[in-house]
């Protein structure tokens, strides 16, 4: 629903910052990326990343649209406008070995995964079939066949978490890497730069990702953060920082390949900021009353991920009825995956004791 | 086909709104990301969002109207060609299968009683201190499961800081022996992190003190994630090291977390006395497949006690220990508080008071049983706590003397716990502050009516 062209960035900052020594802004990989800004995908690839990307969309309507009917509980943080960030980045990954953690806002990652929208609606509505068997909810998701590793409600937490399961991969030995996310808002937990000092001076196979949506819940970055451009606060810890347009599915993926290239070589860890936009309020009950109408229509129409990849696409010779095939295909998948969530049954009375323990004491 | 869309739910708690104004009329194009109306709620007014594109055919509720229930119909949108066929979710009432009322969900019945092992008769006895023991079970488990690592300020090059982790780094060097930076929050993530990635952590704290910066981790992130993943996740962590008061350290330096821990259910809290409980139990611990709290006692580390000399003495977690065998009162402690209520048994014998004293050694789960079947025994009980008395280890076995051993009661149940107040520095005020073995054996005497 472009009305003009998608323009490639948020642009908000500078990308080099001029006048400090490089050797302290290390910005080695930015200039790597800088010189090849976006990934030169396939026509299948690319068709891989639309389909992936709308399903997160469609998924998350769905979502919203349950929540609103009290299907769904509690918070519920919705990812629309995100989903060329966790698209990008972990169709880079290698399945077989690396691990990803996150926050609450943990559903398009999920899927990301191919992990049946099923399970995940299913969770979000609190019944037995959830990935979770309904005890998680919507921020406590987790896939350990899929080495996720969640869906974590402590704003940062992750972080730390994310530098355990690095530490287990270099402790295995298993040329494992693991992406770490978290917003613009965790960026200024301690906790993250207790993370960073540690990551570097042992230097883990991790690549933190600041998702930089703009508002921490209701709060504009510049309102809470000394330092807006993310990807500079790792310097300290002499960690390579990455700035990169979260907006374009075809960019994240090619800092993607730098970032785990550097990290999987032994290097130590990486910084990237992803700058991208979230459409919704910070979660359900949130009215967004921060920012003006006009700022959230601008994005959706200027830099909207899916609608520029499908730009591409176009370009490169698809044709709309071939996009709009797939969007049935998706749309059709959600509604049964939101018929399945509704439908099937909570969990039994007796899973209330269950998996509190492992062992019986 | 028509979509019809119902009166949102916009906060987790919301049950009726006001239609404040529609912002489209009937007749009008909607796109996903339109604006269709406005609605207030008790908190605020927040904008109702298409999700699906067609014609606003049909405003059912008019503006203004308020109380309109979450769920109710509000408007028709008729959709354009197939993409309308989308199917709005049917139910708006509350989860249809939710049963009315819920059947009661039955606790499972306690695992059946384990007991420590036997030690073989004609089995040596090693004289050891339970810094030495500690550190002989952390050797021991590192040796048999390459998963097992320790992580701690000051753990490897230093030897530790209370000299715990004493000859590991020379053994297992520096990839399983890691000197962490001051940053306990940080470190206590990364040790639950990599638990949840198959390792086997053992995060040492200098003291628990200073894990009060790290207790999100340890409840947050490492007794919850199992429950909230459905039994996916893992986390077979030991956090530990020494808790309770050492001696002139100060109110910050000063603290029993025994209570803390033993309130989250998803973790395992254990709190030993002797050396050789210290050893089984910190073995058992690094074996766990859950979580576990290990709270040392800086005091005790230094005393001597006899360890059996087996190959591999480890003890069931879960269980008390009756340290010395009496019929007239119990006296239920754990830690240091046990050395104590041993003095005051021998004192008491010497008065012709016949005390029983339980080491509780696992604070969570607790051994109702050894309490029960010890107060069926004596009928009267204490409890001895080196820690606050205001919601303490003492309050809940009081609790569960109440609930289940009433009957077997003749005289009330009273604890013995440091006073209601931060530790002080000035000697004198330390001294009156903690509990002593006078003092236990007063209160035995008080519930004996003597």
């Amino acid at each position: 629903m472009a009305k003009q062209p998608a323009k490639p960035s948020v642009a908000k900052k500078t990308s080099v910052p001029t006048g400090d020594h490089p050797d302290f802004t290390l910005h080695s990989l930015q200039d790597a990326f800088e010189a090849n800004k976006r990934y030169a995908a396939d026509d299948a690839e690319m068709m891989e990343f639309y389909r992936q990307m709308l399903l997160i969309r469609r998924f998350e309507e769905k979502a919203g649209q349950l929540y609103g009917l009290g299907l769904i509980g509690g918070f519920c943080h919705l990812y629309i406008g995100q989903e060329a960030v966790a698209i990008g980045l972990q169709s880079a990954l290698d399945n077989d070995r690396d691990s990803v953690i996150t926050g609450y806002r943990d559903h398009g990652h999920m899927l990301a995964y191919g992990i049946d929208p099923k399970v995940i609606m299913a969770e979000l509505t609190g019944r037995e079939a959830g990935i979770s068997k309904g005890k998680g909810g919507s921020m406590h998701m987790f896939s350990t066949e899929h080495k996720f590793y969640g869906g974590h409600g402590i704003v940062g937490a992750q972080v730390a978490l994310g530098g355990g399961l690095a530490l287990a991969h270099q402790y295995n030995n298993d040329g494992g890497i693991c992406l770490a996310y978290f917003g613009d808002g965790a960026a200024n937990q301690g906790q993250v730069y207790e993370t960073f000092n540690m990551a570097a001076l042992w230097k883990l196979p991790i690549v933190f990702v600041v998702e930089d949506n703009q508002y921490a819940m209701g709060t504009a970055t510049k309102r809470s953060s000394a330092e807006t451009a993310f990807y500079r606060r790792g310097t300290a810890f002499r960690i390579p920082g990455m700035e990169v347009n979260g907006m374009d599915v075809l960019e994240v993926r090619a800092a993607a390949e730098i970032a785990f290239a550097h990290v999987r070589a032994g290097h130590g860890p990486v910084l990237m900021e992803c700058n991208t936009y979230r459409y919704r309020g910070h979660s359900m009950s949130d009215p967004a009353k921060y920012r003006t109408r006009e700022e959230v229509q601008e994005q959706r129409d200027h830099h909207d991920p899916i609608e520029g990849l499908k730009k591409t696409l176009i370009e490169a010779g698809k044709t709309e009825d071939e996009l709009k095939a797939i969007d049935k295909g998706i749309r059709a998948d959600v509604a049964q995956a939101a018929d399945f969530a509704e439908t099937s049954p909570e969990p039994g009375a007796g899973e209330l004791y269950t998996d509190v323990l492992v062992g019986e004491y | 086909m028509a979509i019809e869309l119902k009166m949102p739910a916009l906060s987790p708690t919301m049950e009726q709104g006001t239609l404040a104004k529609w912002l489209k009329a009937e007749g009008d194009r909607i796109e996903p990301g339109d604006i269709i109306a406005e609605i207030e709620t008790d908190k605020a007014t927040m904008e109702f969002e298409a999700i699906d594109e067609g014609v606003l055919s049909k405003i059912l509720i008019a503006a203004g109207t308020e109380d309109v229930a979450v769920g109710a119909v509000i408007a028709l949108i008729e959709g354009e060609g197939e993409e309308a066929a989308t199917p709005a979710p049917a139910a708006a009432e509350a989860p249809a299968s939710a049963p009315a009322p819920a059947p009661k969900a039955e606790k499972p019945a306690p695992a059946p009683t384990a007991k420590d092992p036997a030690i073989p008769a004609g089995t040596s006895l090693t004289s050891t201190t339970v810094r030495e023991a500690l550190r002989d079970a952390m050797a021991e488990e590192m040796r048999a499961d390459p998963r097992v690592f320790v992580m701690g300020e000051e753990v490897a090059e230093y030897q530790g800081a209370y000299k715990v982790t004493q000859g590991l780094l020379a053994e297992f060097g520096p990839k399983r022996v890691i000197d962490t930076p001051i940053t306990e929050y940080g470190f206590a993530g990364i040790g639950t992190g990599a638990a949840m990635g198959g390792l086997r952590p053992i995060v040492e704290f200098m003291t628990f003190n200073f894990a009060m910066q790290a207790i999100d981790h340890i409840i947050n992130s490492a007794a919850k994630t199992n429950y909230m993943s459905g039994g996916q996740m893992r986390c077979p962590i030991v956090f530990r090291g020494p808790n309770g008061a050492a001696t002139r350290v100060g109110a910050q330096h000063s603290q029993n977390y025994g209570p803390w821990y033993a309130s989250v259910p998803g973790l395992i809290v254990i709190a030993p006395y002797d050396a050789a409980d210290a050893k089984g139990l910190l073995k058992a611990a690094i074996r766990c497949d859950d979580p576990v709290v290990f709270l040392e006692n800086e005091l005790v580390y230094g005393r001597n006690f006899d360890v059996p000399d087996m190959d591999d003495y480890v003890l069931p977690i879960g269980k008390a220990r009756i340290m010395r065998e009496g019929s007239d009162v119990t006296i239920v402690s754990y830690s240091i508080g046990v050395g104590m209520a041993l003095d005051a048994a021998a004192t008491l014998a010497d008065e012709g008071i016949d005390a029983e004293v339980i080491d509780l050694r696992t604070l969570r789960p607790l051994d109702t049983q050894a309490i029960l079947t010890s107060l069926a025994k004596t009928n009267r009980l204490i409890i001895a706590e080196e820690g606050w008395p205001t919601c303490s280890i003492a309050s809940e076995v009081i609790a569960v003397c109440m609930e289940q051993g009433f009957d077997h009661l003749d005289a009330p149940v009273l604890r013995v716990c440091n006073e209601d107040v931060p530790l002080p520095y000035a000697a004198n005020l330390e001294k009156l502050a903690l509990i002593d073995p006078a003092r236990i054996a007063a209160a035995a005497r008080k519930v004996c009516y003597k």
